[in-house]
């Protein structure tokens, strides 16, 4: 997914609009590829050897949940220890399961996820292009605002935030994580850069001139060109909120946890059975994980655009 | 934008004016309602589209933000937050009197130098090394970026169990080449490398794709020249590839500053106490804060260690452009 976003979109036949190269201009902006065609030195059997040793390092701790997951904790404290997976993976994850709750938190996480996912991208890209695209009397000062503030960990603003949560009555319910990380600065910032890239000024033109409103210009131009930028966006957004820790620990509890809320209570247990915690682990980080899998090119790609504009 | 030349200047030009008298290439004449309509599009418009997102930046990024300052001045509990009574500067003072903050202010820059140097440091070689030309180049990075996928949470309880003192793999390996256990957990330098460590993990991969990424639009010619005037590849690396990374190279001090800052996750996971250990040896300062907060119920004295924070990275963000800006005036 996240490229193939070359079809037009046709529906809502009002207007007819000028037709669009829609192709060309959808594809992501091929930000400078290294500049004298192919000059890169092949890598030597050195540099295969560091990779391959710094590959293995990081990879070896997901390699080691996985073994410590299925083992027992006697077998974990023996030496030398086991260094190959068990056969006790389903009793330990059956135990992980009932003391932190995991499965409600697995729930819990997508449903939060999700929901953060959408908003951020939906009013990123509504934001993003406005910054992007149009004049208005503010803009500077929004915008300066908004990119200003992406440095502030909102960490710095848990204490008033839990006071709001509190005097709402919302502690321990779902709306307390999604309601304060609904819209990020970042991703305004990311689909502005994205988009004054991707989208010709022309094609808005057009629309103008065929006397489309802004709300149709949006979603007949602005979205099929934004698609790309959005897919990286959401991946990111996703991930983000899946993993984040600070706010969802002060707002929720173990009785409704989000997966990382269950982590800690797994890892603050008073039986420390390390087998079942990294078991535990196991299923919270396996979500990300198969995502990762599947679109690990994408992230990495959309990771290293980000950057060259950033 | 292609109008925005037209009207002569007043102020930054509100919209592409709908021009009424020539009205160019406007193919469906508007009747009635259309022409005011289209005109408040123009004008109102750029502000619906931008509505959405700040309304819940300015409720829960903003305000909350601002508010922190106004809370760290009065005495606040955690279970009747809704109480506060007006302390003045009191909540500073104490953090200046309390031992436990500037041990926590210790903490978190030792921990953030340990964490944060070798992590860019080999972020920039990984970088280096993925820029050749590679077999399985998408399979190095992705391996690369898994870490970073992985939650603070994740991470730290697996790293956790591998700096076990008695059962941990990393003690039962330096055993085999004849090293005596180190206790990861109680001996203050090893318990803050362990901490580090779970931070230069996750994040040395995201940086060295940022490096990559800054190295791809560094142009071949400059190293065809560097090479032509018998550079060899290290004093290319030295005088061409650092150099033209230097914008990155200021970017990831800079998040990663913020970073160590706030380190939070890790050190409560470490060992599963907010306190950082037994005698506080790897408490950060945003443990320090959740502990006040949430431990001991101090939400006041708890925003007067977030404001810290905050006027910490402020500064520190301001000494590395400061750096930044002195290094490039004289070296040019």
């Amino acid at each position: 997914m996240g490229t193939d976003t070359a079809q037009p979109q046709t529906r809502g036949s009002g207007t007819a609009l000028a037709p669009r190269p829609a192709p060309a201009v959808t594809a992501p902006p091929k930000s400078r590829r290294r500049g004298a065609a192919g000059r890169r030195m092949d890598g030597g059997p050195l540099a295969y050897a560091v990779l391959g040793v710094a590959t293995l390092m990081f990879v070896f701790p997901f390699y080691w949940t996985v073994v410590a997951a299925s083992r027992s904790n006697a077998e974990l404290s023996a030496v030398p220890p086991a260094l190959t997976p068990g056969g006790n993976l389903f009793h330990n994850i059956g135990e992980a399961l009932q003391q932190a709750a995991i499965g409600k938190a697995l729930l819990n996480s997508l449903i939060v996820s999700t929901t953060v996912t959408t908003g951020t991208v939906l009013c990123s890209t509504l934001a993003g292009f406005a910054f992007a695209k149009l004049r208005f009397r503010g803009r500077g000062a929004l915008l300066a605002l908004t990119v200003g503030t992406m440095m502030i960990p909102p960490q710095l603003g848990v204490i008033p935030l839990f006071m709001i949560i509190a005097r709402l009555d919302m502690q321990g319910k779902l709306p307390a994580v999604i309601l304060p990380t609904l819209v990020s600065a970042f991703g305004v910032f990311f689909m502005r850069q994205f988009l004054s890239q991707a989208l010709p000024d022309e094609l808005i033109e057009a629309g103008r001139v065929d006397g489309a409103s802004h709300a149709r210009i949006f979603r007949s131009i602005v979205l099929p060109v934004a698609r790309p930028g959005m897919a990286v966006l959401g991946m990111l957004t996703f991930m983000a909120t899946w993993n984040d820790f600070f706010w969802p620990i002060v707002a929720l509890n173990s009785q409704n946890p989000t997966v990382q809320v269950a982590l800690k209570s797994l890892g603050q247990g008073y039986v420390p059975d390390q087998s079942v915690v990294l078991a535990g682990t196991l299923l919270g980080t396996l979500p990300v994980l198969v995502v990762f899998g599947l679109l690990g090119r994408q992230i990495v790609g959309g990771i290293m655009q980000g950057a060259v504009k950033g | 934008m292609a109008l925005s030349t037209s009207a002569p200047n007043r102020g930054p030009d509100p919209a592409p004016p709908p021009s009424p008298a020539p009205a160019p290439a406007r193919p469906r004449p508007a009747a009635g309602l259309r022409a005011p309509l289209f005109r408040w599009d123009q004008k109102a418009a750029p502000y619906a589209f931008v509505a959405p997102f700040f309304a819940f930046f300015a409720a829960f990024g903003l305000f909350p933000l601002l508010y922190t300052a106004y809370v760290s001045l009065h005495r606040v509990e955690l279970q009747t937050s809704d109480r506060m009574e007006w302390l003045g500067l009191r909540n500073y003072t104490r953090l200046i009197e309390d031992p436990f903050f500037w041990n926590a202010l210790r903490n978190t820059f030792t921990i953030g130098v340990l964490s944060t140097v070798p992590q860019l440091l080999m972020a920039l070689g990984l970088a280096h090394l993925l820029n050749y030309r590679l077999r399985g180049r998408t399979f190095f990075r992705v391996a690369m970026l898994m870490p970073y996928a992985t939650s603070v949470a994740a991470a730290t309880l697996v790293f956790a169990q591998l700096f076990g003192r008695d059962y941990g793999l990393i003690n039962w390996l330096l055993g085999t080449v004849g090293i005596s256990p180190v206790d990861w957990q109680a001996n203050t330098v090893a318990s803050q490398i362990g901490v580090s460590t779970v931070v230069t993990w996750r994040w040395t991969g995201y940086n060295a794709l940022i490096y990559l990424a800054g190295m791809q639009s560094i142009p071949g010619e400059l190293y065809e020249s560097a090479a032509m005037d018998g550079a060899s590849r290290w004093q290319q690396f030295l005088h061409v590839t650092v150099p033209g990374l230097r914008p990155t190279i200021l970017f990831t001090v800079v998040v990663s500053t913020i970073g160590a800052t706030q380190l939070f996750g890790e050190p409560l996971l470490y060992e599963g106490s907010a306190a950082g250990g037994v005698s506080h040896q790897y408490q950060t300062l945003g443990l320090y804060m959740y502990e006040q907060g949430w431990g001991f119920f101090h939400l006041g004295r708890a925003a007067a260690i977030a404001w810290v924070m905050f006027l910490l990275i402020v500064v520190l963000v301001a000494v590395n452009a400061a750096i930044a800006r002195r290094r490039s005036r004289t070296e040019g």
